[in-house]
């Protein structure tokens, strides 16, 4: 796979990553860079390893017990694979499919509990921390009169912006999203990609989707999966007038009708 | 089919749901008489002279269970100071880590030791503690309820630390809190129902336990002092006055029966209405 | 393959061993337990050997000891209080899966749950003041009745055997009733389905479909409860009489393993008697341990879908 020339900065790159459950790869020789302050949209049919691919990332791959992983993900540099994990994911936040506020904790609790269960105490600072998150993920205005309340009660769109907030307290530098819109509703969607739009001023981005529209509209690069390889990487406009690839061709001309 | 069979089946049913009802009626009916009985002859003697003062010398009347109370409230405390956050700590690598080998031994001893007559438990503690200390002791009391408390408490609460979705653990994973915070400060706290109820069902179980006791708290007649002596529980007391020949001590030992019942049962309701509403 | 992400964190593996630490807590105890009891025990080991199990002498005084009576009364009482709880439990646990409307059902199960909870030492009581009296009362028919039949000879005590059934049998019914309505409801609402469809009444579909799909776990439950009845203690010895002697007649007193420890180690002199009462504990515990493990089994290859075999 040919990547191309770009002035952008490369925060993250993925080289000829393997990783899968059991003895079997589920993605295979991988190569993906994230750039910096752009949306990488990664795309596929159900099954083509995306959902492992961005678990890699940040290393939540290897929570699951049989997980195997091989190759490189380096970081400014650095292979994370020879990070400590938890380090790691303090500066690649992670938002998941469905939204998972933490039960037991208020609003508030949610966004706060990053820096508070890294060490940092209650007070002005932390409050203010709370305040921007919840700023940056257009949530403040809906619930700054219930931080205290239980994030039982918010809608599911409301749940997964808590969610992002919630990954931006820790202030990462990477943000993944494993298909974040997939629970949701059409105009919660549509919130949570303006959401990303403004996002990536300050972060860099990689969304797992398995909405080609969705890729399209938020996305400056495109990665398509297929069956655990990486068939194509491109600019998104590129990608989706006019793939290189025949499979390419394929998926996005069936998805479209 | 003829009509006729039709017809015999149909009675045969019908006999059936006769008997069946007529078996848990008996069932619940034991329970209700046994409630009943209790709290028709307990409550003539409660009183709360009973409940603060020292019982008399054998064969005066009168008197009350104080340090029965006191006693059975110290070494069911004990107990689950050291029974609950055992328990509640082996749940978690039961939860947590416990796909293993090891899980499954530390799982099949747990289910032993709570099928394990609490007698049995009792005579352990005798010999490991009460003939080396050369005296019977609430400390030793204490012991045998947390032994017979630990295994329940483990398997309880082991259930409700598995119904928080791996989702929360995964969102907390994921913002750089390592698995060990993860579990006390996220995983803990949204199980904390669970384990409360499984906790409090743990205690009203041991809160009655008298077999163990008889040889370890022992009882006493008088204010304990400290844990290194013996002392008076409420179920010992029970026995005691009940397998006595004395009428005042009979009607004592429904009172005080009427005491233990009302405590055990009020931890156990309000644990299972508690676990019924999520 | 490289599995680079199962190197733990140093703190993490620091909490693993913690926990780890906990849970073995009961496996040490169960070894702990078992090894105590066999080295407490071992001066009645030496002097009796496995005669133990079958001598009926129990004289303190002479320093004689054998197990035998305490074993029978144990195994006598306990079976009796199956042969009476088995039945009801049973069809109590089938009118409350299969017959009542969910809500009272539900309330019942509540109410036999509750009955579980009540400590031993309370039936106990329940059992010397309004149990004995009621069997001392009835003994007199049985034996004029029955008297024929050596299990119902000799004299209406009221204490005895008979009295002890009764009561275990009222501690094992919730155990039985409440495992075996969970176990019939987890019989496959399509098999039941499909019986019903064919025209059957609920008998039949009861009959044919789920008594024999839970049958194993119904069994098991059977044991469980028969577990917990070996080892009762209080209410057992406010009823039982204390008398170690074999007897055919259920009226007699009789005496059961964890009576005889309740009633005399407190007050066991010598060594060989205090050994000798803890030989009685490590058989009780063999005994419970053969007949839960065996119940576990039962009970666990139900739940875990593997349908009758």
């Amino acid at each position: 796979m040919e990547i191309m020339d770009t002035p952008e900065e490369t925060v993250i790159e993925i080289r000829g990553l393997c990783a899968g459950y059991g003895c079997g790869d589920s993605i295979r020789n991988v190569h993906i860079p994230l750039r910096k302050n752009r949306i990488t949209a990664i795309i596929g049919p159900s099954g083509c390893g995306k959902s492992t691919l961005i678990r890699c990332v940040n290393r939540m791959h290897e929570e699951c017990k049989s997980a195997t992983v091989r190759g490189e993900v380096l970081l400014a540099g650095r292979n994370i694979l020879d990070m400590d994990p938890v380090l790691l994911r303090r500066r690649v936040g992670m938002v998941f499919q469905r939204p998972n506020p933490f039960p037991s904790m208020s609003i508030h609790g949610n966004v706060a509990a990053g820096p508070v269960l890294n060490g940092m105490k209650k007070g002005a600072a932390l409050d203010e921390i709370v305040e921007t998150s919840l700023r940056q993920a257009a949530l403040w205005d809906e619930v700054k009169d219930k931080l205290r309340q239980s994030a039982a009660n918010l809608s599911g769109g409301q749940q997964q912006r808590l969610c992002i907030a919630r990954a931006l307290a820790v202030d990462p530098q990477v943000l993944l999203l494993d298909e974040p819109c997939s629970a949701l509703d059409p105009i919660a969607t549509a919130r949570i990609e303006e959401l990303l739009l403004e996002l990536k001023n300050r972060l860099t981005i990689a969304i797992v989707t398995h909405n080609m529209q969705q890729a399209a509209r938020v996305s400056d690069y495109t990665a398509f999966m297929l069956l655990g390889d990486l068939v194509e990487f491109g600019p998104t406009d590129m990608i989706f007038t006019n793939p290189s690839d025949s499979r390419t061709q394929d998926y996005i001309t069936g998805r479209f009708g | 089919m003829s009509a006729d069979n039709f017809h015999r089946r149909k009675r045969l049913n019908n006999a059936v749901t006769l008997i069946t009802g007529a078996c848990a009626a008996v069932c619940v009916a034991v329970l209700l008489g046994i409630l009943g009985y209790i709290a028709y002859k307990g409550i003539a003697s409660v009183n709360w002279q009973f409940m603060t003062k020292l019982p008399r010398p054998v064969g005066q009347t009168g008197g009350g269970i104080a340090n029965a109370i006191i006693g059975s409230l110290k070494i069911v405390g004990l107990a689950s100071l050291v029974g609950v956050p055992a328990g509640v700590l082996g749940a978690v690598y039961l939860s947590e880590y416990g796909t293993k080998k090891t899980a499954f031994w530390i799982r099949y001893c747990a289910d032993i030791l709570n099928g394990m007559p609490s007698i049995v438990i009792g005579v352990f503690v005798y010999t490991v503690m009460v003939l080396p200390m050369k005296r019977f002791s609430a400390l030793s009391g204490s012991a045998a309820l947390a032994i017979i408390m630990i295994p329940v408490v483990l398997r309880n609460c082991e259930e409700f630390i598995k119904l928080v979705p791996v989702s929360v653990r995964e969102a907390a994973l994921a913002l750089g809190v390592p698995r060990w915070k993860v579990v006390l400060r996220v995983v803990l706290p949204a199980a904390s129902r669970g384990i409360l109820t499984g906790s409090v069902l743990a205690l009203s179980r041991i809160a009655g336990e008298t077999a163990p006791l008889l040889f370890t708290a022992f009882g006493n007649r008088f204010w304990d002092n400290g844990f290194l002596h013996p002392i008076a529980t409420l179920p010992l007391m029970i026995y005691t006055y009940a397998v006595s020949p004395y009428e005042d001590w009979h009607n004592q030992a429904w009172a005080a029966a009427l005491i233990l019942l009302a405590i055990v049962l009020a931890a156990n309701v309000t644990a299972r209405l508690a676990l019924r509403k999520t | 393959m490289a599995k680079p992400g199962l190197r733990e964190r140093a703190d993490d593996k620091t909490f693993r061993l913690f926990v780890l630490g906990f849970g073995l807590v009961a496996v040490a105890l169960c070894a702990a337990l078992a090894a105590e009891l066999a080295w407490g025990s071992k001066l009645a080991w030496a002097k009796f050997g496995p005669a133990f199990f079958w001598s009926s002498r129990w004289n303190p005084v002479e320093e004689q000891f054998g197990a035998l009576p305490f074993i029978y009364g144990t195994l006598v009482s306990s079976l009796l209080a199956l042969l009476l709880s088995a039945p009801l439990g049973l069809g109590a646990a089938v009118f409350l899966a299969e017959i009542a409307p969910k809500r009272l059902a539900a309330a019942l199960c509540f109410l036999i749950e509750i009955l579980a909870a009540i400590p031993s030492v309370i039936i106990g009581m329940m059992g010397i003041f309004v149990l004995v009296p009621a069997v001392r009362w009835f003994e007199p028919f049985l034996i004029k009745y029955f008297g024929f039949l050596p299990l119902f000879a000799g004299t209406p005590y009221g204490v005895g055997m008979l009295s002890a059934g009764l009561i275990l049998s009222v501690m094992m019914l919730p155990y039985i009733t409440s495992i075996s309505r969970e176990l019939l409801l987890a019989v496959p609402q399509q098999m039941k389905e499909g019986m019903l469809a064919l025209g059957s009444t609920r008998w039949e579909m009861l009959r044919k479909v789920s008594l024999p799909y839970a049958r194993s776990g119904i069994i098991g439950a059977v044991f469980l409860a028969l577990g917990r009845a070996l080892g009762e203690t209080m209410a057992v010895t406010m009823v039982i009489g204390n008398t170690p002697k074999i007897s055919a007649s259920l009226l007699d007193p009789a005496y059961t393993m964890s009576a005889v420890i309740a009633n005399e180690l407190a007050e066991a002199t010598s060594d060989i008697y205090v050994h000798s009462l803890i030989a009685i504990a490590l058989a009780l515990f063999l005994i419970t341990l053969v007949v839960n493990a065996g119940a576990r089994l039962m009970v666990y290859r139900l739940s875990d879908g593997g349908g009758p075999q």
